[in-house]
Parts: structure tokens; sequence; C-alpha cells
């Protein structure tokens, strides 16, 4: 990722309403060039109000966009130097393959000769040289969704905007256009900006995710933080799986903190914030970070509580354990099988206790509503 | 489970018959070797070659088909202006009022026509009136057809071009147009269809000195139902069944259960 002192697109507290609703509320990013930025959230959460208005088709009742530096403001679509790739591929079907890939260069008044050249050198991109003859009628999703890319890539943009493209593949299709879009980008060179409601597609992609809820970003970062640190109980709940436990700090001290969960007890954390007693909050931790002894075992750690086996799923490499601790609350864990001879730990109604290490979750400091 | 196949059959094969069994019988007596329309005599090319020497037929014709022409052409344009705007801006009255003259009693349009032409245009009745009439009752038509058809097509193709750097008119001429090309050609074989077989708004707003050929044909018939009447209407209906066919094949979805027109 090159960072450069000027981030390429600037998005100052940029507000859509529909009438009284608003669609996106004050959303502020900065996306540098070169990177693979994504916009994340559940269906409706304003991702592609945005993009459109960063595409030119509507435009902010309040804040700015900045590309460059320069107001985008007033530029119509065809003028701004950054395409989409739509949902629904938007190929032009009275075009081939090629007509279709060569349609931005037209646009740019490019030379017949070197017209020719892009598109066969694009095409090659996507591996779909032999194809540039035929309809987008005649292609697989797939097909089309390559050709699509080929289309926003061909004069190289300054940005390309892509609106949920893998949505409409099948899950191994999906999975094999993962790989492709994360190489294309690093190949090409282009800054992305892509919207998916899928997390886990997020996390694998992206240089940094904004994880949006209700049309305002709840948190911006790199995906091993989003999911090690998320900000609020939103993010935490959306990525992943997580386990949330309702706590009050009781002593805070440099990094040492104390909580109290309602009948569990106590719980030793580690957090670098300035925490007052009685601060209230949620206490994250992910099933993986969890480990589940046999009854008796290891008895005497800190965070160490018992309980009953309710559930439990085996995935092969994981098993994946729903633990009814004795004060009623259930935790999910998830332990590796590599032991060999020992697939399963423990069988539904066995007696055990569940601990993690004292750095292992996250306290989620929510200060109350005034 | 066969028996109500049957009787489907049936009832399909007697609907039929009421619709096209006139029109068979004009067909069958234009070949007929005789003045009257009473029995086959034998066949003959007789009638044809008599209305090939009809002055006032030939004129009538020429008159029709030129109308058919220039109305057409003006309706696919003005119609595929006015079925745009209708996609375009959904407001609610506008197909309304462009359907309007589609649904309303033929009589009804013609005779406001004529007063507009007359009371309020001071027009003298003749080609021009005939022409203006034809057109404003083909425009519906058109703007419904080619409206059906944006309606089918993915919104986001015009955004796509205009993102990729075509300007709103570029876009118009290279992804608009070519798109709705097969609905603007079933519009104009339509308007031609309707202009060519109109009787009742012509009537009222020829005035005396111009005439199509179906006002031909029916003051023709007044005097008598000859064989050259029964000539010239099964080439009129050679022409409108060949303009109906080639309409479908461009647009099936558009017409396809909109029922007869
Ligand atoms: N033109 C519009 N008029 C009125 N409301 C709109 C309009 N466009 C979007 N909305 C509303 O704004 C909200 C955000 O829509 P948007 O399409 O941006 O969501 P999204 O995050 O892209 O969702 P999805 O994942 O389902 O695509 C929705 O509640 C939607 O109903
Ligand atoms: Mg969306």
């Amino acid at each position: 990722m090159i960072t450069s002192a000027m981030p390429l697109l600037q998005i100052r507290n940029v507000t859509r309403r529909f009438g009284a609703f608003t669609a996106v509320d004050a959303v502020s990013l900065d996306i540098e060039a070169g990177e693979f930025f994504t916009l994340l959230g559940p269906s409706g959460c304003g991702k592609t109000t945005l993009l459109r208005m960063i595409a030119g088709f509507d435009a902010p009742d309040a804040g700015e966009l900045l590309l460059d530096g320069r107001p985008l403001a007033g530029i119509p679509p065809e003028a701004r130097p950054l395409h989409t790739v739509f949902q629904s591929y938007a190929l032009f079907p009275h075009m081939s393959v090629a007509g279709n890939v060569a349609f931005p260069l037209e646009m740019a008044g490019c030379a017949k000769d070197e017209i020719r050249r892009r598109v066969a050198e694009t095409l090659a991109l996507v591996h779909l040289e032999d194809k540039g003859a035929q309809f987008p009628h005649e292609l697989s999703g797939g097909q089309k969704q390559r050709v699509a890319l080929a289309r926003g890539l061909v004069n190289r943009p300054r940005l390309l905007l892509l609106d949920e493209p893998l949505g409409a593949l099948d899950a191994k299709l999906r999975q094999e256009m993962q790989g492709e879009l994360i190489r294309l980008q690093r190949d090409v060179g282009v800054t992305f900006v892509f919207v998916t409601h899928s997390q886990q597609e997020a996390l694998a992609l992206s240089h940094r995710v904004a994880v949006m809820k209700a049309g305002r970003v709840e948190q911006c970062d790199v995906p091993d933080r989003l999911y090690t640190q998320p900000a609020n109980r939103f993010v935490a709940d959306f990525i992943g799986k997580i386990n949330l436990i309702e706590v009050e700090v009781v002593a805070a001290s440099k990094i040492q903190l104390h909580l109290r969960a309602e009948g569990l007890g106590a719980i030793a954390a580690t957090d670098p914030r300035p925490l007052r007693p009685g601060d209230r909050g949620a206490f994250a931790l992910r099933p993986e970070l969890l480990r589940v002894h046999a009854h008796g075992e290891a008895a005497g750690l800190k965070n160490h509580f018992s309980g009953t086996v309710r559930e439990l799923l085996y995935l092969g490499d994981v098993t994946h354990y729903k633990i009814a601790l004795d004060c009623g609350l259930v935790l999910e864990a998830l332990m590796p099988n590599a032991a060999p001879g020992r697939a399963k730990f423990h069988e539904i109604g066995d007696p055990v206790a569940v601990s993690w290490r004292h750095d292992a979750g996250v306290f989620l400091h929510e200060p109350p509503a005034r | 489970m066969k028996k109500p196949g049957v009787w489907l059959w049936a009832a399909a094969l007697t609907v039929y018959a009421f619709l096209y069994l006139p029109l068979a019988i004009v067909v069958i007596f234009s070949f007929n070797d005789s003045m009257l329309n009473a029995e086959w005599v034998g066949f003959t090319w007789r009638w044809y070659a008599t209305l090939i020497h009809d002055g006032e037929m030939l004129q009538a014709a020429g008159n029709s088909l030129l109308i058919a022409l220039l109305s057409s052409a003006c309706a696919t344009v003005l119609g595929a202006s006015a079925g745009i705007a209708m996609h375009r801006y959904r407001f609610r009255w506008l197909p309304l009022l462009v359907l309007t003259p589609v649904a309303m009693p033929e009589i009804l349009l013609g005779v406001s026509l004529l007063l507009f032409f007359r009371q309020v245009l001071d027009l003298t009745l003749g080609f021009l009136s005939i022409l203006v009439a034809h057109i404003t009752f083909s425009i519906g038509f058109v703007a419904v057809i080619v409206r059906a058809r944006l309606a089918g097509m993915d919104e986001s193709l015009f955004e796509a071009a205009r993102d990729l750097g075509a300007t709103p008119w570029t876009t118009f001429r290279r992804i608009t147009l070519p798109l709705i090309l097969p609905a603007l050609a079933a519009g104009f074989l339509m308007s031609f269809t309707l202009s060519i077989d109109d009787f009742v708004i012509t009537f009222f707003v020829a005035g005396v000195g111009v005439s199509t050929l179906p006002l031909q044909i029916y003051s023709m018939i007044k005097v008598a139902v000859t064989p050259e009447v029964n000539a010239v209407s099964t080439l009129l209906m050679a022409l409108t069944l060949t303009l109906i066919l080639v309409s479908t094949r461009l647009a099936p979805d558009v017409l396809k259960g909109r029922g007869a027109v």
C-alpha cells in the first residue's frame, strides 16, 4: 500500500436523506491511493447510496467528497476519473465482449489501434482472451463478472467502485473470484472501493474495512484489528462469532482491569484505557480463545468457570461447543482437534470447565445514554 | 382427461371460424369470375387487373400509403419521446394522458378532431388534417410499446454508460437507441397498420377533395359490393397481416397478452 500525504478520496461528513429517512449519516472516511478498501454492513445500511454519491449518480445533502483534494460536487459521472462495477454487471447486451471493454476507451477518444491492443491486453488479464467476439448473453455468471471487471479497469481509472460484485455468484465461484480480485488489484494498482455484506469477504480481501450500520460508520480499521479489537458491540457481533457478557468495572489500574459479571463473578482482563469503577459494558470473547477443560482440570486458574456441555458440533478440524456455565450463562467455544485419537474431547452432558487468558477478551465500554 | 381437450378444440375452432369466415369469403370471391358474389364460377385475376386501371382507386391508395408513411414516422418519433418521458419521470398522469386517445371511441376522437380543425384552427380539411389525425391516434401505441421495452431493461445499463465516460446524448445514441430499436420498429409498423386501415376518424376529417383506400372502398360499396372491392380488400388484408406479423416478431414481449388492437 502506497501512502502519500494526500488521501486519494476524502469523504467528509457526507449525509444523504430520503424524506425523513437518513440513509447516509455524516460519514467521514479517507481512502488512500492503491488501497483495497471495503464498505461492510448489513442490508440497507447505506453502502450503495454512498457509492452512488462517489460515482456521481446521486449528490450528498450535506458534506463533501474530494478526489485528489479537489471537490467532486457538480462534476457529472462521465467526467469523474472512476468507474463502477455494478452488481447486475450492466454489460451492454447489444455489444460483444470486446465492444463492451472498448466502450470506455472509445469515450476517452483513444485511437483504433490502441483500443484493440488494450482490449486484448485487459481481456488476457481476466483470462477471457478468446471470448472477445461473444455476446454477454452467451457467457456464464463468472465470465460476465470478469468482463465487467475488464471494462471497469481497461482505461486504468483512479478508483474502481465495486457494488457487491460477487453477490450473484455461487459459493465456489465466489471464492475463486475473491482470489482473482486480490490478484487483479495488486497487478493493476487501481484503488478499489468494494461493497459487501459478507464479513468473511471483507476480512479476506481488504487492506481496510469500514463497518457501517444504519448510515453511520461504526469502525474503520485493518481486518485483524477489526476482529481482535472491535470498537463496539455491533462490530464485535457482526464480524465472526463472539461471546458477549454483560459486565461492570470493579477496579482498573494501569493495564489491569477487574470486571464483574452478574452471577458469574470476577473476570480479570487487560485494558490500557482509563476506566473507572462502575463503568458498564460488554465483555467480548472469541470462541477460539476459550479453553475447555475436563472437570477438575486446571482449577485455580484465573477466569476459570465450571459448567456442562450442552451442545457440540464436530467440524473435522475443530469442535464447536456450547457450554452452559453453573450461573446459567451459555458460552461458545471452539477447540482444535489436533491431538491424534482425540477428535472429541468431551460429550454432551459432561461436566467441564472453561477458562481464558486475561488478555483474551475485550471490554466494550458503553457510556450510559444521556 | 381427453374429453375437455376435444371440447376446447371445438370451441376454439368455432371462434376462429367466426373471425375468419367472412374474411375468407371476401378473399375467395375476389378471384371469382363473376360480377355477382353469389356462386363460384371460375378462377380469374380480372378484378385485380381492373383495380390497376382504376384511377380513383390508385389515387386513394397513393394517399393512404403516403399518409401512413408520414404519420407513422412522426408518431414513432413523438411516441418514443413520450414513452421515454413516461419511463424516466414516472409522473402518474402522463401514461393516462397518452393512453386516453388509444382507448377513446374512435367516433369521439373523429368528432373532436373535426371541431378542432374547423373551429379552432380554421383549417381546410384534406391531406394535412388526415395526417395530423393519424399521428394523434398512433402516438399512444408507440409510447406504450417503447415504455414497455424500457421497463424491461436494467436501469444500471444507462448509468454504466455515463459512468464509463458517455455524455447523456452519447448514452442515448449508443445505448438507449439501439436497445429500443425493435420497439421503435414495432411501433412504426403498428402505426402504419392503424393508419392504412382507419376509416372512422379519417371519414370525419377528410373533407371532400382527398380520399384514402378505406374511404374509397366505402364509397364504392354504397353502390354495390363489386368483386373489385373484394380484390382491394384482399390486398389491404394481406398488407395488414404482414405488418402485424412483422411487428409481433420485433417486439414479442410488448404485444403478447395485450389483447387485440
Ligand atoms: N432513491 C431512494 N429513495 C428512498 N429511499 C432510498 C433510496 N435509495 C435508497 N434508499 C434507502 O436508503 C437505505 C440505504 O439503501 P442502500 O441501497 O444504500 O443500502 P445498502 O447498504 O446498499 O443495502 P444492500 O446491502 O441491501 O444493497 C435503504 O433503507 C433504502 O430503502
Ligand atoms: Mg446495495
